[in-house]
């Protein structure tokens, strides 16, 4: 059985329709991703599933408990977390009480000391163990990424959504990223990224699904979808298909 | 608990000892502001919203007191008060939460107004006026109560920083939207915490009423009480347990000395403070001593 199950999902902000009648199904310890050209309803799609805001119809299903219309925190305590497109970290906080943050009130609950003892494995799981008592505006690009990926694990999610968490790396860094979610992949976690950077979704991704103005207009295994006409025509233009 | 923490209490323990045996003049006006800002940072010191609407709750409890001194033994009243105080909180807090910022601030202000007209329409109805709340309480009496406020406070404070509630309030106050995606209910947290300066202020206004003797709703929802609490605790300082007073001291202090001398430049001293705070010390004087101790650390 599916893990997640999305079913006729539509969102509408006044008369624009950015996501229509979508539909796909994540599978147990897969990583599916959402690719498409820049407006077609990605990232629409991963606040609906977190819940920054609900769907206007359609359901979203994570192990039969309906997702969609429920507040944010509810959907995180059911098992799903998430990272920003624009990294969002606690300034005021160290850089381990930003992990125990997602730790604390999460789907598994973890508090006090096995907060803590959780939060500095997931550093160093991360690859920052020497920082975590630094405050994080000590913290480079990258890192700050790093930190926000632990808090979203700091939960055990049942499903991670990674918004463009590779975006804006350089390609030292960008190669250290898509080995890290590899290892995250390698351990048997459910991660739904969306993400421009194409070698990131060859190497990564099991399944994908490609949106254009809203619409699912592929799916299937990464270089299957690549070749597909339609996929080629939808980020190039009709002309150089 | 830690050897800090032990340390911690010991000294607060002593602290309290040295204030219950020093009811002098004006340290009435200093317990009730120390009890007043303290709660007030409880809140508004994690979650960044500032509340002007500790007069409404001050005014409520003055007003308890004022309807049942003569029915009810005294030591219910701060009780009953505090029990309102909150109520109006958490009604209070279910609506207006959801509002961010300056609207948040600019709604607290209308809601003591609001109370206070409220009171007055009550009183016109029934064609009473202020109440004469006459007691045989002493000030040092009124001194120890507040005393005793403050203790609760203070240890309520140091249970709710270590309580996945305190975190949670400062995760908000950081950052609502990770808040929300990190399982935290933030409506619930803000008007779980926002009771509780709710209930202070009432309970303080309960204890504090036989000193103005005579209570009408013009004086008892004065809003310049609430603004007084503001300013004092940020110049203290929020981000720790004992900001707030350091504010209060130098502050009622310098307020009763000027009140002596000039009566009417009182308000001068409440703007003075404002730009102080937002041109010098942005943290209050618990950010002006952190900033200290990190030089002299990195010196030494």
């Amino acid at each position: 059985m599916s893990l997640l199950q999305i079913r006729g999902v539509t969102k509408r902000f006044g008369g624009l329709v950015a996501v229509k009648d979508m539909e796909f199904d994540v599978q147990p310890h897969e990583v599916m991703g959402i690719i498409g050209p820049n407006g077609s309803g990605k990232s629409t799609m991963i606040n609906m599933i977190s819940g920054s805001f609900a769907p206007t119809a359609g359901s979203i299903r994570l192990k039969g408990h309906e997702l969609a219309g429920e507040p944010a925190h509810r959907i995180n305590r059911l098992g799903v977390a998430r990272t920003f497109q624009l990294v969002r970290l606690l300034p005021e906080l160290s850089v381990v009480q930003n992990v125990v943050a997602g730790a604390a009130f999460g789907h598994r609950r973890r508090w006090g000391a096995s907060a803590e003892r959780f939060a500095m494995d997931l550093l160093s799981r991360v690859g920052l163990a020497g920082v975590a008592g630094m405050p994080v505006s000590a913290l480079t690009y990258i890192d700050t990424k790093r930190v926000e990926l632990a808090r979203a694990l700091a939960s055990e999610p049942e499903v991670l959504l990674l918004d463009e968490w590779l975006a804006g790396l350089n390609p030292t860094e960008l190669a250290t990223g898509i080995g890290l979610i590899r290892s995250l992949r390698d351990e048997g976690r459910t991660i739904i990224l969306v993400e421009h950077v194409m070698d990131a979704i060859r190497s990564l991704c099991d399944r994908c699904v490609v949106m254009s103005s809203g619409t699912k207009i592929a799916e299937g295994a990464p270089a299957e979808v690549l070749s597909d006409r339609q996929v080629i025509a939808a980020y190039l233009g009709d002309g150089d298909a | 608990m830690s050897t800090r923490e032990i340390r911690n209490l010991i000294v607060s323990a002593v602290l309290l000892a040295l204030c219950a045996l020093l009811p002098i003049y004006g340290s009435t006006t200093m317990a009730m502001f120390a009890v007043l800002a303290t709660s007030w940072a409880l809140f508004s010191g994690p979650t960044h919203y500032i509340s002007l609407a500790t007069a409404a709750f001050f005014g409520l409890g003055t007003f308890v007191t004022g309807l049942w001194f003569q029915t009810l033994p005294f030591w219910t009243l701060p009780l009953i008060a505090a029990v309102a105080g909150a109520a109006l909180a958490a009604l209070v807090g279910l609506v207006t939460l959801r509002l961010s910022g300056v609207y948040f601030v600019i709604f607290t202000l209308g809601l003591a107004e609001m109370v206070r007209q409220i009171f007055t329409w009550v009183q016109n109805q029934t064609g009473a006026r202020g109440m004469y709340v006459l007691t045989s309480l002493t000030e040092k009496e009124i001194f120890w109560m507040l005393l005793a406020l403050g203790t609760l406070v203070y240890l309520a404070g140091w249970l709710i920083g270590r309580s996945r509630l305190g975190f949670a309030l400062r995760i908000i106050g950081n950052d609502e939207t990770v808040a929300k995606h990190s399982g935290i209910d933030t409506a619930r947290a803000k008007v779980l915490l926002f009771m509780l300066p709710g209930a202070t202020a009432a309970a303080a206004g309960a204890m504090l009423a036989p000193r103005y003797i005579y209570i009408e709703p013009a004086t008892a929802f004065a809003p310049l009480l609430s603004f007084q609490v503001v300013i004092m605790a940020l110049l203290g300082g929020t981000g720790r347990l004992w900001g707030p007073i350091a504010g209060v001291i130098p502050f009622t202090l310098l307020w009763e000395a000027i009140t002596r001398q000039a009566p009417n430049q009182t308000l001068l001293l409440l703007g003075l403070a404002f730009l102080l705070i937002v041109y010098v010390l942005p943290g209050g004087f618990v950010g002006l001593w952190e900033r200290i101790l990190r030089r002299w650390r990195a010196r030494g």
